[in-house]
């Protein structure tokens, strides 16, 4: 694996073998005073973020540092990106200053493809991090590992993609790599936050993808839901009638979430909005995995770098 | 050393070192240099812990805590130890999977560690599986249980107990076969025809 880019196209077995990772690394630091493995000593890290984060800046910058990577984080905001340099010139920058590996995150959908076109001449890996509205692949493989601790896998079991599916990169990685572990999977929105032609996108072979336009009547058959956060920074427009009529709609309250079986798991890939996709009493509560996914993340994105880096350099 | 290559290519020659009847004289063995050595059952003697390093050596080291039980009544606590963050040669090789690091309830703050491989070959699992362990704790001391001693160390360590010394050449590979990894015990000498 030279870079990650999508969870489409992303085989089976190496998503595996990166989930596999994920937990082996997490039972070896469980418990563990002194956090810290040399696997990755002297590699240098990159995170380049044009949009804001908290969990994935963070949690890939204590992965590297956990392996003892260097990790730099350049954001938009201070560096000569406010000049107006692009982001190819910015991204053959960090490649000669060193960078074994760039984590980008990027508002315009296919700017981790672009850079990884642009760095094929070198040694540095990408890692997408978040492109615009289309793929944040690490996401969908911390939202498998902890499907998988928590249900013990996700082969023919049901799982809701509930709320803002045409903004979501998330329910787009989600949806490629929950299939091809053949998973069920319906999304469910209103209508105007559906992306046309959701119906064509491409499915795992042993999975579904189904979509719906009422919530209450899928909870009672769901495995695990998955509330999205309702973008409003890439809405321009009205796409629903307002905030409140959205929540009565389509928000997990505690009345709803009761009428999910007893063992579903409450799945947010953060930052929430409490009030409303979700209410505060039903991510507090204990099917909520929402605090474990954050901590999934760390080990995940540890998995991910340990497979880019600790390799060997000529492996495909 | 990884005692079976993945994708090795089928050997020229092969021989048999060892039989299974010989794998389990072996273990019966060093189960009794153990006691011996580490002065299990005395009154004074401390605690002692026996650390496998996958794949093979994990099962090792409960088939030797096993014998030990049965020579001296000691139950030695088992546990594994996986060294694969900590190898030096991570870069020479495609992308290797984790094996499980599973300590002891009690831990080995303060105890004997005795790790358990099945070939030592170049000591540079052995390096990797000492800087594991001292992150995981700190052993009162360590010393190496291995089955097979196949020479060409690239470093300063030796086994304290050798359940067979082997002169190979560096083309040559051995196998140790496992009943738990490989459906029976076994120990082969591969011969590759060219130097890998």
């Amino acid at each position: 694996m030279k870079h990650l880019l999508t969870t489409d196209g992303l085989d089976v077995d190496t998503a595996r073998a990166i989930l596999d990772t994920a937990e082996g690394l997490k039972g070896t630091l469980l418990g563990r005073e002194v956090k810290k493995l040399p696997t990755l000593r002297g590699r240098t890290v990159i995170t380049l973020f044009y949009e804001d984060s908290t969990r994935t800046r963070v949690s890939f910058e204590i992965a590297g540092k956990w392996m003892s990577a260097d990790v730099v984080n350049v954001s938009a905001g201070g560096s000569s990106v406010k000049k107006g340099e692009s982001l190819r010139d910015t991204a053959l920058t960090l490649a000669a200053a060193g960078a074994d590996c760039v984590i980008v995150r990027h508002p315009a959908s296919g700017a981790a493809h672009r850079l990884a076109s642009w760095l094929s001449h070198t040694d540095t890996c990408v890692v997408n991090a978040g492109d615009g509205t289309h793929e944040h692949p690490t996401q969908a493989l911390l939202d498998m590992a902890t499907l998988r601790e928590r249900l013990g896998g996700v082969e023919g079991r049901r799982i809701g993609i509930v709320g803002d599916v045409l903004h979501s990169r998330v329910a787009r990685s989600n949806v490629h790599l929950l299939t091809s572990f053949g998973a069920d999977v319906v999304l469910i929105a209103p209508p105007t936050l559906l992306p046309t032609g959701v119906a064509d996108w491409p499915v795992g072979p042993a999975g579904s993808l189904t979509v719906s336009h009422a919530l209450d009547p899928e909870l009672p058959t769901l495995d695990a839901v998955m509330m999205l956060r309702v973008q409003a920074e890439r809405m321009h427009g009205g796409f629903f009638p307002s905030a409140r009529e959205y929540s009565i709609a389509y928000g997990l309250n505690e009345a709803r979430a009761s009428l999910l079986p007893e063992h579903a798991v409450v799945l947010h890939p953060g930052p929430m909005l409490r009030g409303m996709e979700i209410s505060a009493t039903v991510a507090d509560s204990p099917r909520a995995a929402i605090t474990q996914q954050v901590n999934n993340g760390v080990h995940v994105r540890m998995a991910v770098l340990y497979h880019l880096l600790a390799g060997e350099e000529d492996a495909a | 050393m990884p005692s079976r290559p993945r994708g090795a290519p089928e050997p020229a020659e092969r021989r048999e070192l060892l039989s299974a009847g010989d794998v389990a004289r072996t273990i019966a063995r060093m189960a009794h240099q153990v006691i011996e050595k580490t002065s299990l059952g005395a009154s004074d003697s401390r605690p002692v812990v026996l650390l496998g390093i996958p794949t093979r050596g994990a099962p090792l080291a409960a088939r030797l805590a096993e014998r030990v039980a049965e020579f001296s009544d000691v139950r030695l606590p088992v546990g594994t130890l996986d060294v694969t963050l900590y190898r030096d040669d991570l870069r020479r090789k495609p992308t290797r999977p984790l094996g499980q690091t599973a300590l002891p309830s009690g831990g080995i703050e303060d105890a004997l560690v005795v790790l358990v491989d099945d070939v030592l070959f170049s000591g540079r699992t052995i390096r990797a599986a000492l800087d594991a362990l001292r992150d995981v704790g700190r052993p009162r001391a360590v010393q190496l249980a291995v089955l097979i001693d196949r020479g060409h160390r690239e470093l300063p360590i030796r086994a304290d107990y050798v359940g067979k010394n082997v002169p190979t050449a560096r083309s040559e590979e051995v196998h140790v076969l496992l009943a738990e990894t490989d459906g029976r015990d076994a120990v082969q000498l591969h011969r590759v025809g060219e130097v890998g």
